[in-house]
């Protein structure tokens, strides 16, 4: 693991851990500077499934090992180093996977109570990806009202984590290529919360012991999170809050005010969030600020949440997950509304220095020591009323300590998928035609995702910063979500003037001719499906191979902390995609366990794990795959230009 | 930087949407919503509203929905620091700018109905053409479907001087491209600087002087729509594959000379949805990444020595142009020029002297290639102003040379001596006509150059079905007779071989599949007795083309064994189609109307429609632009059928298939033609004759109805029953 010097990279965040250590407030960075990761566990070495245990089973340190000791190396009940590694891998997957899809579940919910009419305040926003959504789940559309249609949008959806045998539905987008590979390998979920279970199942003490089983099972469950709950999170989200497209914002803790009573939104899910978002506009919410002295509200998110009103409303952003207990330490925050996911329990503690109140909402995540105000959808608007009015009248407890940084940078987010093939033809050429061409001829080297978690355990956001201006100096274009979005937000790589500072000659003149910034942001981290359905939208565009492990691109999780990210790691791998961890390997106690994910995964899936902790070189191992995917598809030289006479034309389909 | 062109397109999309806007109002305010308005004679409205977003503009208030549109697709201007995405709004705003432009242009129709002259030519006091009618499309969209001309240059502004402009438009007419032309730079037009520098304008020659605003580059880009719709019969509304078509088969750029304003680039960014880049004079940015385009969007700065290459490698086009040994231009572009009285040096033919052309083929020792003898005086011997008599007797030989291929290399003289700057020729064998310009003469011709130009062409175009060529070229009257004798024997005997030859007796036909470049499904079976559609190729013709290109668009077709003698159906012909048109059609038949009739492109000489009622068949050459019983006028016909379909109902035929004896014989044959147009009539009236008095029917040509008699079934109906129409007692069409 990476020792880290500074503890971040960002100035806000510096000023702010020195302040809540001169107002003696204890918080992560401190925490993680007391407390060491357990080296057993962190290398995937500890088996605690059953009162025989915990066994622990690492490897010798500083030496190889004998084929003697490596026979000895074995739980109670004789599970070797491998099964343990691989059990804990998949539990991780399922951790993520069920994070993400209950999540999508949650969504699917609410969107089926909206359908049905009885969630006041809520709509239908997108109807074209409505229509769109019904084409692909086999939904009559005839002459039906959109209401009947997301009715059965809605139940379809529901069905899906509930499904018993077949396959999802939502696997019919990947390319055809890519689903036969699936079906040969047998890892195309039949559904989502079957495939949970099973991993769980499988991981009971005396059941699945055989690593390239268990992992197998990892990968059909990571597929039912990318393809299943955070696809299905993602497209409802969109068409229930409507379809993000380019944004301006800002990011980091400046964007809170000195003179207003300021909320944060924290957490994963958009429901309540998009329902504070309207009601801080309110008249008469203002009104009662202004009774209790202050100039208005400022709402700002945080992690994902804000992610997802960043997306559709330019929400700004106070920080990524580092930062959160930050915000409080500011003095100026009234209230942190949070729901689901990345929400530190630290935050209870922290808020106890200062006058924030933590204000739970969801009915699966309650912290001790906060206020509670569940969230119901059908009553959106008075609930959403009285959190916001809980903080304003927090707002004269202010206390005298107060400080907030000045940093906010500006970015431009909103990039989903329906939006980047908008952007590159506008409403009537609309396609991908122009990102596939530009791979084609070299402009552009390369696709990658850059997603993930801020981990205390290294420089917060250096890890993101480093490896994206690497990457967009090589030319390769880089697809952002979650924190990991954030980190390069607050740097200022998501304006467009970024491209002429940080891109290569190649990128740089791509992105100025579209007006794009060289790092774009596609939302929180359950929209990682949005880069699925990118990376599939290029398949099928043509050019670049048939199928998604043919395309030149790669993945990155720098700074990952959270199950979800080797869900979504490993439904990356799953789909075709070169994946590169930082921070530490969660396999490294068994070598047998790591070859599989790093080396014959290529074979299986076309898409395979590395580990790689150094921004730079991690960049680099991308660029190295990536210019290896140009080399097969016989676009890693420079082509003539073809020039056509109508025989050609006569040979065009 | 794009950000820069972005921002002024986008802010003069906004001056050109609300000057529509204005102009709306106030023709609203003075017409009212229900005063018609449109382009001159077409069926496609108000071509790109209509291609793009479906919508017929028939009466003013019909304008308002496009109006809504522009509206709606107009972005907010760029912000100059952290803009947003640029470059899709800005393509958004080109379309709304071309929706809005055809709104002013066609309220100026309803203002000033005469600002236009509406037809192919200038006049003598107005230069400006408007927007190209039905007719010209048709006639000149085929040229762009063969690829006689494989684009256009759509020119806005002026050159520096008249003497660029010139060379500019003759580099391109060279090139064998369209120059369309609008908009003024620093007070000057191209095309008045064309005039000035004494260049003829016009359709016929390729250099269309749509209008003097900017506002005239509609019409460029509604001709563009509109091949797609009718050549490569894509509906309206479709408009992703409207400007796909485009980007992928009309071949044309943009050429701003001269300032770029805020409109200018408005429309050329309009234009990049149709894939079409600009090349510009001056230094404005550039934008270099592909994608939308085939190649760059905007290249700036080019000389103008260097225009037009560079115009031609950036939209990705490859033309062949060879180098003819003649002291002027040469190829199709010059095919519409007009040399007037008192223009010309030397005049032959025409009915004032004898003239005939003759191809004949000699043993291979007779020949010595490339040998042009001028036998009697030379153009150098003459007075300007003279006439003479003239023999054009093209000597050939080679082992793969038959006597079939002589008409074939015959019948291009005539376009090759048309294709010279400073030539006019018309007709051909014993009727033909030539006159030579005085300035032609200045620059040095002579007639030698007609065989040199022959011997160039001909062997680049035909070298392989001979080796030598010679051309001896008699201007005295007693030698021309003689020539002129032999000749007309050996036409009559030619004329009579190729009647006698008949679908039965030929184990082989033809394919022709040129029109794959615009109606990708559509596949031509050319027999002996079926010409193609489009009637430029015949059996012989096909036969010939697939000896010179093995591998071209005409293919043999071993028509294999009969499938249905009477409908013309054939398993050999079949199993072609199905792989010829990419699976799209496993069948048709070749002698039907009713019954899975073969597939029609847009460039059909003539379309045949079923009239029930009646119990025959109508037919209407493309000249014709008038409504006919069937309801459709020929270019809704042509939208409705061509694009490569087979439409029971309805199939498009040359005009010289209509006498031909296996026309439409499975529904009854010629004895069906209840209608076609005077003009068609007349131009066909000797062989329908003949062919009447084949069938038994002598009278026919006069039983059949035409426009004078009425345009629907009910109005002719009681003609063919006065007449005793044979069609009223054969057995039910349908």
């Amino acid at each position: 693991m990476a020792e880290k010097e500074i503890k971040s990279i960002d100035q806000a965040t510096i000023d702010m851990i020195e302040k809540a250590a001169s107002d003696g407030c204890n918080i992560v960075f401190d925490r993680a500077a007391t407390l060491k990761p357990c080296p057993i566990g962190a290398v995937g070495s500890c088996c605690r499934l059953c009162s025989m245990g915990p066994c622990r089973v690492p490897l010798p340190k500083g030496k190889e090992e004998t084929p003697e000791e490596k026979s000895k190396r074995k739980g109670v009940c004789g599970a070797t180093a491998e099964t343990i590694a691989a059990r804990s891998f998949a539990r991780m997957i399922a951790g993520g996977a069920a994070a993400h899809s209950d999540h999508g579940r949650k969504v699917a919910e609410t969107f089926l109570t909206v359908a049905k009419g009885e969630a006041p305040g809520y709509e239908i926003k997108d109807e074209q990806k409505l229509l769109q959504l019904a084409l692909d789940l086999g939904v009559d559309i005839g002459d039906r009202s959109n209401q009947e249609i997301a009715i059965n949008i809605g139940e379809i959806a529901m069905k899906e984590f509930g499904r018993q045998e077949g396959e999802l539905l939502f696997l019919r987008r990947a390319p055809l290529k890519r689903q036969e590979l699936w079906r040969r390998q047998e890892v195309a979920p039949r559904g989502i919360d079957r495939e949970v279970v099973e991993i769980m199942h499988r991981t009971h003490m005396g059941v699945d012991q055989d690593y390239r089983s268990l992992l197998r099972q990892g990968v059909r469950t990571a597929l039912a999170d990318g393809w299943g709950g955070s696809m299905i999170a993602t497209e409802l989200q969109d068409v229930l809050f409507g379809t993000p497209a380019p944004v301006f914002s800002q990011i980091n803790l400046g964007v809170l005010k000195e003179d207003e009573v300021n909320l944060i939104i924290h957490g994963h899910e958009p429901q309540l969030a998009e329902m504070l978002a309207v009601m801080a506009q309110d008249p008469e919410m203002i009104e009662y600020a202004k009774s209790k002295g202050a100039k208005g509200i400022n709402l700002a998110g945080m992690c994902c949440t804000a992610n997802e009103i960043l997306m559709r409303h330019g929400v700004p952003i106070a920080g990524n997950f580092l930062q959160q207990e930050l915000a409080i330490v500011t003095g100026a925050l009234e209230g942190i509304v949070v729901d689901v996911q990345c929400i530190m329990q630290g935050l209870a503690d922290v808020a106890q220095c200062y006058h924030t109140k933590i204000i739970t909402t969801d009915p699966r995540a309650h912290i001790e020591g906060a206020i509670h105000i569940e969230f119901d959808e059908r009553n959106a608007i008075d609930i959403a009323k009285k959190i916001i009015r809980t903080a304003i009248d927090n707002f004269p407890n202010r206390g005298k300590n107060v400080r907030i940084p000045q940093q906010q940078t500006d970015l431009i987010a909103g990039f989903s998928h329906e939006t980047i093939n908008y952007l590159l033809g506008g409403l009537f050429r609309a396609s991908y035609r122009p990102l596939n061409d530009n791979i084609i001829n070299g402009r552009i080297r390369g696709v990658a995702g850059v997603v993930g978690c801020n981990n205390a355990r290294v420089t917060h956001d250096d890890v993101h910063v480093t490896m994206v201006k690497e990457l967009i100096k090589n030319d390769v274009l880089v697809l952002q979500t979650g924190c990991s979005a954030m980190a390069c937000a607050k740097v200022g790589l998501m304006v467009p003037e970024a491209a002429a500072k940080y891109a290569g000659e190649g990128l740089a003149s791509v992105c100025e001719a579209v007006g794009i910034p060289p790092a774009l942001h596609l939302g929180a981290c359950v929209d990682n499906s949005r880069i699925l359905i990118a990376a599939t939208a290029m398949v099928k565009d043509g050019g670049l191979g048939d199928d998604i492990s043919d395309l030149p691109m790669a993945g990155a999780g720098p700074e990952w902390m959270s199950e979800k990210a080797i869900a979504i790691g490993q439904y990356f791998v799953g789909s075709g995609v070169f994946t590169v961890f930082g921070v530490n390997w969660p396999t490294t106690g068994s070598k047998e366990v790591t070859d599989f994910l790093f080396k014959d995964f290529e074979d299986m899936y076309g898409g395979m794990w590395a580990f790689e902790p150094d921004p730079i070189k991690a960049a680099q191992l991308m660029i190295k795959h990536i210019d290896k995917k140009r080399k097969a598809l016989g676009i890693d030289k420079a082509r003539e230009r073809i020039l056509y006479d109508m025989a050609m034309r006569r040979e065009l389909e | 930087m794009s950000k820069i062109i972005a921002s002024a397109a986008i802010r003069g999309a906004h001056k050109i949407v609300d000057r529509a806007g204005k102009k709306w109002q106030e023709a609203m305010d003075k017409w009212g919503a229900n005063e018609p308005v449109g382009f001159p004679n077409t069926a496609y409205y108000l071509p790109i509203i209509y291609g793009i977003l479906g919508i017929k503009v028939e009466k003013l208030g019909d304008m308002e929905a496009a109006l809504k549109r522009c509206k709606s697709l107009l972005p907010p201007p760029v912000r100059e620091n952290h803009p947003l995405p640029y470059l899709a709004p800005a393509l958004d705003a080109g379309m709304a700018t071309f929706f809005a432009e055809e709104i002013i242009e066609a309220i100026r129709y309803l203002e000033e109905p005469d600002f236009y002259t509406k037809q192919e030519e200038i006049t003598d006091n107005n230069i400006w053409l408007g927007a190209a009618d039905d007719v010209i499309l048709r006639k000149r969209g085929i040229e762009f479907v063969d690829g006689t001309a494989p684009g256009f240059a759509a020119i806005c502004g002026a050159a520096p001087d008249a003497e660029t402009a010139k060379k500019i438009a003759q580099e391109l007419q060279a090139k064998n491209l369209y120059v369309f032309m609008c908009a003024e730079y620093d007070n000057k037009r191209f095309s008045e600087q064309l005039i000035e520098a004494g260049v003829q304008i016009g359709w016929p020659v390729r250099l269309v002087s749509y209008g003097p605003d900017i506002s005239a580059a509609v019409f460029a880009m509604g001709f563009a729509t509109r091949v797609a719709m009718s050549f490569g019969g894509i509906q309206p509304g479709d408009f992703r594959k409207v400007l796909i078509y485009n980007k992928d088969r009309v071949f044309s750029f943009i050429l701003p000379l001269g300032y770029v304003t805020d409109e200018w680039y408005a429309n050329a960014t309009g234009a990049v949805n149709w894939g079409f880049p600009t090349i510009a004079d001056t230094p404005i940015p550039e934008i270099l990444p592909t994608g939308i385009c085939t190649y760059e969007h905007v290249v700036s700065n080019v000389p103008h020595d260097k225009i037009v290459p560079k115009a031609i490698e950036v939209r990705g086009l490859k033309i062949s142009v060879a180098e003819i040994p003649i002291p002027t231009g040469f190829g199709p572009a010059f095919e519409g020029e007009r040399i007037r009285k008192g223009e010309w040096y030397l005049e032959c033919g025409g009915g004032f002297t004898p003239m005939v052309e003759w191809v004949t083929s000699k043993r291979m020792d007779e020949v010595e290639d490339g040998k042009f003898e001028v036998i009697g005086p030379e153009i150098t011997d003459m007075p300007p102003e003279s006439r003479l008599p003239l023999a054009i007797a093209v000597e050939v030989a080679g082992r793969e040379m038959e006597e079939d291929y002589e008409p074939i290399l015959e019948r291009q003289i005539h376009h090759l001596i048309n294709y010279t700057q400073g030539c006019f020729h018309n007709g051909q064998r014993d009727i033909a006509w030539l006159r030579v310009s005085k300035e032609l003469y200045e620059k040095g011709f002579r007639l030698y150059h007609i065989g040199s130009l022959l011997h160039a062409k001909l062997h680049q175009d035909f070298g392989r079905i001979f080796d030598k060529l010679q051309v001896k070229l008699y201007t005295e009257e007693d030698k021309v007779r003689e020539i002129l004798a032999k000749a007309k024997a050996v036409y009559a005997a030619r004329d009579a071989r190729i009647e006698g030859m008949t679908d039965e007796t030929t184990d082989t036909y033809y394919s022709c599949t040129l029109c794959q470049s615009f109606a990708p499904p559509h596949v031509c079976v050319i027999s002996p007795e079926r010409t193609g559609l489009c009637g430029s190729y015949n059996w012989m013709d096909c036969k010939a083309a697939y000896e010179i290109n093995p591998t071209g668009p005409n293919q043999p077709v071993p028509k294999g064994e009969v499938i249905d003698p009477v409908l013309g159906q054939w398993k050999g012909v079949n199993e072609f189609l199905y792989k010829a048109s990419r699976g799209k059609f496993d069948h048709y038949n070749s002698y039907s109307i009713i019954h899975d009739p073969m597939t029609t492109c847009g460039c059909c000489e003539c379309i045949a429609a079923v009239l029930p009622l009646c119990n025959g068949i109508m037919t209407v050459n493309r000249e014709f632009t008038e409504m006919t019983p069937c309801g459709m006028k020929f270019t809704t016909l042509a939208g409705t059928v061509g694009g490569g379909v087979s439409t029971p109902g309805f199939v498009g035929h040359g005009k010289y298939n209509t006498c031909q004896r296996k026309f439409l014989i499975g529904d009854g044959g010629i004895k069906r033609i209840v209608w076609m147009p005077k003009m068609l009539k007349e131009e066909i009236a000797d062989r329908l004759k003949a062919r009447a008095i084949e069938v038994g029917v002598p009278d026919l040509p006069d039983m059949i109805a035409d426009e004078t008699v009425g345009t629907t079934e009910e109005e002719i109906l009681p003609f063919l029953e006065e007449k005793g129409h044979p069609a009223l007692t054969m057995e039910p069409i349908m």
